[in-house]
């Protein structure tokens, strides 16, 4: 076990080693530097080519390629990503300054969205042909196909703008929570709902259900412990990567929805071409889904112990 | 005499009708085709997904006026007759953008999937087919890949070579090959193991002719459900990157991009961004669901 998990750790590591690589030389291929003009924004301004030097050197730019890789891993390894050469900030300030947003936005669309999209799941599963079936292939049908950017502005425009219950955006006082909070949480709704009513579907109509059923159990231990455990083995694959992508944020939703989290400053600091900012995003958002799968693998292992990793097997 | 003739010709009739409806030559495809048009859904699916290829088709006809035609004596028009979905603040007129924005939808959707598939096919038949370090060697290239999310990546290299169709093409084609690579190669594996691949393998039967004959025509009915959902997977990138701004060029109209445009006028003008949303949506629904019916119409286990 010990072995299996050191063995996917190291794996990660390299993966990231490589990935790393790609990502850095594909950033520095991006045409034009952090201190040249840009002639798109308004405030077109011409850095002399003296003072553009310095800043080059003050920030390393001017060593070597895999001097400046090496630097910045080697550092990034300590926890310091760098000044955004933007913000002039610590790049780990800035991620820890816009994470809450994410965050919050993140765990409260989970707590509604997956609770709901697991019970109407299993509901669906139970009543295969009935109306809440129906109900619940419209609803994944309208939450889990339909892409989220299309969902928040349909939502903007009837909350926001005919009804004019909500605001459309910002992200200040509670009330500005509600909208983009119930667009991200049906996301979550239809994708739980459609994974867990084919796998409920299938561990359904098991031997081990009959037997369950046979021997007398009442029907919610039948569901619940029987059923529903076997079913939530392809759930937990989902679960992971989703953990991860609900925390580290929506570009959309943070876009449309105007949220000063991580999501909406990865395409803002691409604009900006700034390095240490877009190098630690993709950093960490690659490291964080590739733990959430070697999580995801060990669970495995504790929800059904006949894969038990590493185990008798 | 004649009598008892008639009845037993009647019975051989209804003898031959009885067994007539089994000795019709049935295959896959005509009973999967019959299957899927039972499918309620899925037919109407089928028949919006061929209403908007028309629309792409024939889009230089269908619409009322050209896509980047401006009349700025006609700004910010609401819904009327003579512009039944308004027009924009350049005086465009939304439904002649929105039925060229099936163009570019459809072709980026259907392009992207044909060149996953020439990347997909060939690099999980050989991954499956050599195994060992070849497979090894395969399996991570994916995996690296695989390992930045896609959205992540598409915005990388859209950054590095520009917005535009062909570079929007580019990023499906990295990204979009993996599934089917690995779908293709879990297909060989399986098959491999077959006793009738044993068997032709036994009698002689060279290596192509197993591959075309046997693991390919196997392989074939999940590949043609991977690539119909492949299509609006696509199709949901494209409108994804124009919308955050890096897909489509302008002024050529791409439904993502009109949201993007759109978005910030929404308050006051609503039906701009409405349509082009419900056409993503309605796009995505009919592929979707049509890639559901083939699905069950193809697997004859369920």
């Amino acid at each position: 076990m010990t072995r299996y998990v050191l063995g996917r750790f190291a794996g990660i590591i390299g993966v990231l080693f490589i990935v790393s690589i790609m990502i850095f030389l594909m950033i520095h291929t991006i045409p034009g530097g952090p201190f040249d003009a840009m002639p798109t924004t308004s405030e077109f301004r011409e850095i002399p080519e003296h003072i553009r030097e310095k800043l080059m050197a003050k920030y390393g730019l001017d060593k070597p390629l895999y001097v400046q890789y090496f630097r910045y891993m080697w550092a990034a390894l300590r926890g310091d990503f760098g000044i955004s050469f933007r913000y002039g900030e610590p790049v780990t300030d800035f991620i820890s300054r816009s994470w809450p947003a994410t965050a919050q936005l993140g765990l409260s669309a989970m707590a509604i969205g997956i609770p709901i999209g697991i019970g109407l799941g299993i509901l669906a599963a139970l009543r295969p042909n009935t109306w809440l079936d129906y109900l619940t292939n419209v609803v994944v049908i309208t939450t889990f196909v339909t892409p989220v950017f299309v969902t928040a502005i349909m939502s903007i425009i009837i909350f926001a703008v005919i009804l004019k219950w909500l605001p459309s955006g910002g992200w200040g006082e509670p009330k500005q929570w509600i909208l983009p909070t119930f667009v991200y949480a049906t996301v979550q709704i239809g994708g739980m709902a459609r994974f867990t009513r084919s796998s409920m579907v299938d561990a359904l109509q098991a031997e081990y259900v009959r037997t369950a059923r046979a021997k007398g159990l009442r029907e919610r231990a039948v569901v619940m412990r029987h059923a529903f455990r076997a079913a939530s083995l392809p759930l937990i694959t989902l679960l992971g990567p989703q953990v991860v992508n609900l925390l580290l944020g929506s570009f959309f939703i943070e876009a449309i929805f105007r949220i000063p989290g991580i999501g909406g400053q990865i395409t803002l600091a691409l604009y900006n071409r700034d390095y240490p900012v877009i190098m630690a995003l993709i950093l960490l958002w690659t490291f964080a889904i590739a733990i959430a799968y070697l999580v995801t693998d060990l669970l495995y292992g504790v929800v059904d112990p006949r894969i038990r990793v590493g185990g008798t097997m | 005499m004649k009598q008892n003739g008639a009845s037993q010709s009647a019975a051989a009739q209804a003898a031959a009708l009885a067994l007539d409806v089994n000795s019709k030559p049935r295959n896959l495809w005509g009973d999967a085709a019959r299957r899927f048009s039972r499918n309620l859904l899925a037919m109407i699916s089928l028949s919006f997904v061929v209403l908007l290829i028309f629309l792409a088709l024939f889009a230089n006809v269908l619409a009322p006026e050209g896509y980047d035609n401006q009349q700025y004596d006609k700004t910010w028009l609401f819904p009327s007759l003579e512009h039944p979905m308004g027009t924009d603040p350049f005086g465009r007129d939304i439904l002649t953008r929105v039925i060229y924005g099936a163009r570019i939808s459809l072709a980026i959707g259907f392009i992207s999937n044909i060149i996953a598939l020439a990347i997909g096919l060939p690099y999980g038949a050989a991954a499956a087919w050599y195994g060992g370090a070849v497979d090894f060697v395969l399996i991570r290239i994916i995996e690296v890949i695989n390992s930045v999310p896609n959205l992540l990546l598409g915005i990388l290299i859209i950054s590095v070579l520009g917005p535009g169709f062909g570079n929007v093409l580019f990023v499906f084609a990295v990204t979009g090959w993996m599934g089917i690579a690995r779908l293709v190669r879990g297909q060989f594996l399986s098959l491999r193991e077959q006793d009738y691949v044993l068997a032709a393998t036994c009698i002689g039967v060279p290596n192509y002719r197993i591959i075309s004959r046997h693991l390919l025509p196997n392989t074939l009915s999940p590949i043609i459900v991977s690539v119909t959902l492949g299509i609006p997977g696509a199709i949901l990138g494209e409108s994804g990157l124009s919308f955050l701004g890096i897909g489509i060029n302008p002024p050529l109209p791409s439904w993502g991009r009109m949201l993007n445009d759109y978005l910030s006028a929404i308050q006051s003008h609503w039906y701009l961004a409405f349509f082009p949303g419900l056409m993503i949506a309605l796009a995505m629904y009919a592929f979707t669901l049509m890639g559901d019916g083939l699905q069950d119409a193809l697997d004859p286990t369920k």
